[in-house]
């Protein structure tokens, strides 16, 4: 019985749930006072390191778990370490808001670890239903998050709208997945493209279900034309669950598209691959064109992540080896320059009152140069400028598609890229050039870590790579064995 | 006539008059408990069939719990429902239509052996009729559909979660009981003897 069930492999899920929901216990059962709080944190930091360090342990030969419907890989593997660190990050900076709102609701980092865990279920669900439950798993816990600062309007408000959109995309999402299920006769990625490949499937039939499962996706990446919600919810939301939003999901929700993509609908290339494209070309475009207006950092943020997601679906769109390692480089690298981004964001308050527009950075050059700085590179990384992190994550991506044949999608995105340089620019310009007051209030411990840690990867790239491509290409290749 | 098609004609016959009952009852609450008879009458019917799962389902899901919840928001919310129903000659029109082609949807699946024999084929997993459809549901729940049905679970927890940390205050002020204290209160200090003279007051 339990050798069928394989529960072993499933380890680091089980470590992950079991560990929240205790800690729920422990926040039940103790006074709220922010100090207990702020423990509650701290083992949440840890339950996810031990998580991590479990999924180091694990073998790395492919192997599937619950009747086959849990699969993991080195693939699973690589995504699952970085959406943790992710969270673990997200925790960290947490804190911060939480000392200084004096926020005594412990459930915040319990809900953390329970939407990671969802994330992971959808890294590994091996069927329609485990990738379903693992979505709605993950999203609910978003959706609580985001308004968790229920005394704030605007947070409840944001918390209303993911909601209501989520919800519609998760039944976009279900009606793809109830069509596959009609017109194969199986839910399980590996019998459904083997019911295509017979050719037994009305091929029509499932082109409109991979529409639908695509778009329901699409909105979970806010990948454009699907993207409406993201700049309110990324406005609205506290900061650093604006920066959870903005990493750990986006990782979780790309593997679980290429997984889809590439094992169910493995037969149907062609079919998705038009629309992988059109998801790219648009939010890359969109990207780089809506956030020319932004006034607001956060809002700005939300358009930078719409685009950041065009550039990471290229390497999707490739269909290759090349192009799976390209999108994990993309979304790893993505992951860090999002939450160092961020941690400057959360840093921008003046007593104790955050402020999120773009011209209260002025003069930030003159009177805190070393979170200037830091912010600079982070810029230049997004823009893609070598040696930093964002050019080899960009050069990566563009590399597939130019193997795979696609020149038009290389060629428009390295020219929407050139465009979006401007928005990155502008921001370095307000903070060494216009005149300003900045005497914000001195940067939390909790931040400069976050933010020490992601420029250390940003701008080290070139030893981080050295460290970890071997494992990576590894992950890339699990996906064609 | 054999004694099921005799209860299923009863069944039938309460389920359609309450139905109607629903929409008709001038009370809002009446409403709600026809909708209840309703249910019951459909268990009923579930079991003759031979789906003495859904029966139960139906019971324990519907009656005790969206039923009752429907009640509580009848009562609670103060809706003019009188108001509610005066456009109901303006949009009878429409509802029949919509009725209608529900009516005419029902028929085509019902009737579409006519057209086609073929049709009548389709299940494709029978359910074995020696063992009852509670026990084949019970056989794969726990084992081979353990993980959606814990990762279910899980999904209901964080929601109950949410629900509590959105709208749960905990406001100063309220008089809560604390049966600690009440229990150890002593006599000294709750009671006070006073030798009161007469004539004096106290």
């Amino acid at each position: 019985m339990f050798e069928t069930l394989n529960l072993a492999i499933a380890l680091p899920e089980l470590i992950l749930i079991l560990g929240a929901i205790a800690l729920l216990m422990v926040g039940v059962f103790s006074n709220s006072n922010v100090t207990k709080m702020l423990h509650i944190s701290a083992m949440a930091l840890a339950l996810v390191v031990v998580t991590i360090f479990i999924i180091f342990t694990q073998g790395s030969e492919e192997a599937t778990a619950f009747f086959g419907s849990f699969y993991v890989s080195d693939f699973t593997k690589a995504f699952k370490i970085i959406l943790l660190i992710g969270t673990g990050f997200a925790i960290l900076m947490a804190i911060e808001f939480k000392k200084r709102e004096n926020f005594t609701q412990f459930e915040l980092p319990v809900l953390m670890l329970l939407a990671a865990a969802g994330m992971m279920v959808m890294v590994s669900a091996n069927d329609m239903a485990t990738l379903y439950l693992g979505l709605e798993l993950q999203s609910l816990s978003l959706y609580v998050l985001a308004a968790i600062h229920r005394d704030n309007v605007k947070a409840t408000e944001a918390g209303l709208k993911y909601f209501v959109l989520g919800a519609l995309s998760s039944g976009m999402l279900l009606y793809g997945i109830s069509l596959i299920y009609g017109f194969t006769g199986s839910i399980g990625y590996s019998q459904i493209a083997s019911s295509i490949a017979s050719g037994n499937a009305n091929e029509i039939g499932v082109i409109f279900g991979i529409v639908f499962i695509l778009a329901g996706l699409a909105f979970k990446i806010s990948a454009a034309p699907f993207h409406m919600w993201t700049p309110d919810v990324y406005e609205g939301s506290p900061t650093p669950i604006t920066a959870f939003f903005a990493s750990a999901p986006k990782v979780a929700a790309m593997a679980l598209l290429a997984r889809v993509s590439m094992e169910a609908f493995a037969p149907m290339g062609d079919a998705w691959q038009q629309i992988i494209i059109f998801l790219a070309v648009a939010s890359m475009a969109l990207g780089a064109v809506a956030a020319i207006a932004q006034s607001d950092i956060k809002r700005l943020m939300a358009y930078s992540s719409i685009g950041n997601m065009g550039f990471a679906l290229v390497g999707l769109a490739a269909q290759n080896e090349k192009g799976i390692y390209g999108l994990l480089l993309y979304i790893t690298i993505y992951m860090f320059m999002t939450l160092g981004a961020f941690a400057c964001i959360q840093a921008m308050q003046k007593d104790k009152v955050s402020l999120t527009k773009i011209s209260d950075l002025a003069g930030c050059g003159k009177s805190n140069p070393f979170l200037a700085i830091l912010l600079t590179l982070i810029m230049f990384s997004m823009i893609g400028i070598p040696p930093l992190a964002g050019f080899f994550a960009k050069f990566y991506a563009f590399l597939a598609a130019v193997d795979a044949g696609l020149y038009p999608l290389a060629i428009i995105g390295v020219v929407l890229s050139v465009i979006s340089a401007y928005y990155y620019l502008r921001v370095i310009k307000v903070m060494f050039f216009d005149e300003g007051e900045y005497d914000h209030d001195p940067m939390a411990g909790e931040l400069k870590i976050v933010l020490a840690a992601s420029s250390a990867v940003i701008i080290l790239f070139v030893l981080f790579k050295l460290a970890v491509d071997d494992f990576m290409l590894q992950a890339a290749a699990a996906m064609f064995n | 006539m054999t004694v099921a098609a005799g209860f299923f004609y009863v069944l039938s016959a309460i389920l359609v008059a309450s139905a109607l009952m629903v929409i008709l009852a001038r009370n809002p609450v009446h409403s709600v408990l026809f909708l209840i008879l309703c249910f019951v009458n459909a268990a009923g019917l579930f079991l003759l069939a031979g789906a003495e799962f859904l029966a139960m389902i139906l019971l324990i899901v519907y009656v005790g719990a969206v039923a009752v919840l429907f009640l509580f928001v009848v009562m609670m919310l103060d809706v003019d429902f009188a108001k509610l129903k005066q456009g109901v000659l303006r949009y009878l029109p429409l509802g029949a239509v919509i009725g209608v082609i529900l009516l005419v949807e029902l028929l085509t699946v019902v009737g579409g052996y006519m057209i086609d024999p073929e049709l009548l084929k389709a299940p494709i997993a029978p359910i074995t009729s020696d063992i009852t459809n509670a026990e084949s549901i019970g056989r794969v729940m726990y084992t081979q559909f353990i993980l959606y049905f814990q990762l279910s679970g899980i999904i209901l927890l964080v929601a109950m979660v949410g629900a509590i940390v959105l709208t749960l205050h905990h406001k100063k002020g309220v008089r809560r009981q604390d049966i600690a204290t009440q229990v150890a209160r002593k006599r000294e200090d709750s009671i006070e003897i006073v030798d009161v003279e007469s004539g004096q007051g106290v």
